[in-house]
């Protein structure tokens, strides 16, 4: 079988031609087991993750969109911004990251960024939204909100607690 | 007039018919081919219903389903795949063809029908289903699994090994001697060497007479070309299968991807009517008494294609359920053993038994393959179960 192993992210990928059908890309989890994805030579996407007794055999396979694709991809990617963010904010004494939610109904529901005046009141940098799983990196001031989206800050945590107040209440 | 209608009425019931067969095959989850050759079989001498008037359109269309088959197999793989198939798997491959072709040699030596039969009733017994297998794994979900890579890689040798084997057998049928036969296999590897090379150096033009972006074209020319090879192939003395193989090899890329996607209802179409076919030409009356070679051809056949898929995967590493799983997987023959067998009944270079006896054998494999494939696991886990018992 030919296996070419790069390296993502410091994780070993495997990948395997499957003859006839398409491609297998997986990897191997810390507590064993694998997780993979089949390409179909038709371009259908199929998750796959294995058994945990026998390692060689998979109890889970679900086809997935495209979309449903890059929704989970921003799923299992959106923490890990945040994780990224922090990590660098570390540094920097006395500022950290907050993801708050911007709950329906909130009066900024509907309304742009730029109108939440967020840098001038509190001195907090909206760095991204998430909304619906996917990520909206730096969003400009006419970024529209909605409701439910998740709203990564970075600042001190007293002005962090300002911007929760007023995302909140305006 | 009247004959026409006679026709018409005739092959829609033959065509209705088989679509109800099919539809309650893969209910069950089985390949519906062993249902279309027992329907074959039901329309033939002394059968339900006799068919008079589309004998000339049904023979033309059980060739076009050889043709189809054979095309449709050498589109499957890329010619890179099979390359680094054959470099990654040629042990496999060997043990799978030494394991599984020697029954049918043996049992048509043993049964007095010369060397050329055994070369037949070996391609018979040798040659898995891989549209079986590969449904059967889609089924039951074992895309991702690590003995798949491993059963596929099987698949692909066998499907280069029927490259060299079909020219091999075409020239034997036609009555070639041994020093011929030798001459032959010389040329047929030269040739499939040469159509690898091509594929894979300048597989893009070959495709590209064929691919057009409007379906219509595509799919006239496409058949246009599979025909012509296939008929001067057989011309040449060459059989038209083959052509076709070569042919199916040859195109390559995302245009043999397009070409099995559009012809695959076509084939299954043409193919059915091969079956019936085949079904037809064979006498129900001549299967009692090969029945007991038939039986003891799928028990010896059934354990080595298990033998082999448990090997294959045994050298990859994988633990034992797997390999149980690989071995399973691989016992369904079905398609191509009656391409084999309907050349060599079609030749006449070969006792009549031979189509009751590979009939017989296709009906079993093809049942027990997917059915070995599902219980295997059961039956793997309670064979532990009862090791561990008797030894505690």
């Amino acid at each position: 079988m030919e296996r070419k192993s790069p390296k993502i992210e410091g994780v070993d990928v495997t990948v395997t031609p499957l003859p006839g059908l398409g491609t297998q890309q997986e990897f191997t989890t810390g507590s064993g087991r694998r997780i993979g994805v089949i390409t179909h030579r038709d371009g259908r996407i199929e998750l796959i993750v294995s058994d945990a007794q026998d390692p060689d055999k998979i109890c889970a396979a679900t086809e997935l969109t495209g979309e449903e694709t890059s929704t989970l991809a921003n799923l299992l990617g959106a923490p890990q911004l945040v994780g990224k963010l922090t990590e660098q904010q570390r540094e920097v004494t006395g500022v950290t990251t907050w993801q708050l939610p911007l709950v329906p109904g909130s009066p900024y529901d509907g309304r742009t960024l730029g109108e939440t005046e967020m840098r001038t009141r509190t001195s907090v940098s909206i760095v991204a939204v998430i909304r619906n799983g996917s990520v909206h990196p730096s969003p400009r001031p006419d970024f529209v909100f909605a409701g439910e989206d998740l709203v990564v800050m970075v600042g001190t945590t007293e002005g962090l607690r300002a911007a929760s107040e007023i995302l909140e209440n305006g | 007039m009247q004959h026409t209608a006679t026709a018409l009425i005739e092959l829609g019931a033959v065509f209705f018919g088989l679509g109800i067969l099919g539809r309650l095959a893969w209910r069950i989850g089985l390949s519906p081919i062993p249902l279309y050759l027992l329907g074959g079989l039901a329309f033939g001498q002394g059968g339900l219903v006799p068919l008079t008037g589309i004998e000339p359109f049904t023979e033309l269309a059980s060739e076009i389903g050889v043709v189809l088959l054979l095309l449709l197999l050498g589109l499957e793989y890329s010619a890179s795949e099979l390359v680094t198939g054959l470099r990654r798997s040629w042990t496999a491959g060997l043990v799978d063809a030494v394991l599984n072709a020697a029954p049918g040699a043996l049992v048509a030596l043993l049964l007095g029908w010369g060397p050329t039969a055994a070369l037949v009733l070996a391609g018979v017994t040798y040659i898995s289903s891989s549209g079986i297998i590969a449904k059967i794994l889609a089924d039951l979900g074992r895309l991702g699994n690590r003995e798949t890579p491993v059963v596929l890689s099987v698949l692909v040798f066998e499907d280069l090994a029927m490259a060299v084997y079909l020219p091999i057998l075409t020239a034997l049928l036609a009555g070639v001697g041994i020093m011929g036969g030798l001459g032959t296999v010389g040329i047929s590897v030269l040739v499939i060497s040469l159509v690898l090379v091509l594929a894979l150096r300048y597989g893009r033009y070959v495709s590209a007479v064929v691919d057009s972006p409007d379906p219509e074209v595509f799919l006239l020319r496409l058949l246009g070309a599979a025909l012509l090879v296939a008929g001067l192939a057989a011309r040449l003395q060459v059989s038209a299968a083959v052509g076709a193989f070569l042919l199916g090899i040859a195109i390559s890329g995302s245009t043999a991807a397009n070409a099995s996607r559009m012809l695959t209802p076509l084939r299954d179409l043409f193919a059915a009517v091969f079956f019936v076919v085949f079904g037809l030409n064979t006498d129900p009356s001549a299967i009692p008494p090969v029945l007991p070679f038939a039986l003891l051809l799928v028990v010896l056949t059934t354990t080595t294609k298990f033998l082999t898929g448990w090997v294959a995967a045994a050298r990859q590493g994988i633990r034992r359920m797997g390999r149980a799983r690989a071995g399973a997987a691989l016992i369904a023959r079905g398609e191509f053993s009656i391409v084999i067998a309907g050349l060599a009944v079609g030749s006449g270079a070969v006792p009549g038994q031979l189509a009751a006896l590979s009939t017989t054998y296709v009906l079993l494999m093809a049942v027990i393959g997917p059915v070995a494939a599902r219980v295997v696991e059961p039956v793997a886990h309670r064979v532990v179960n009862t090791v561990a018992g008797a030894r505690s």
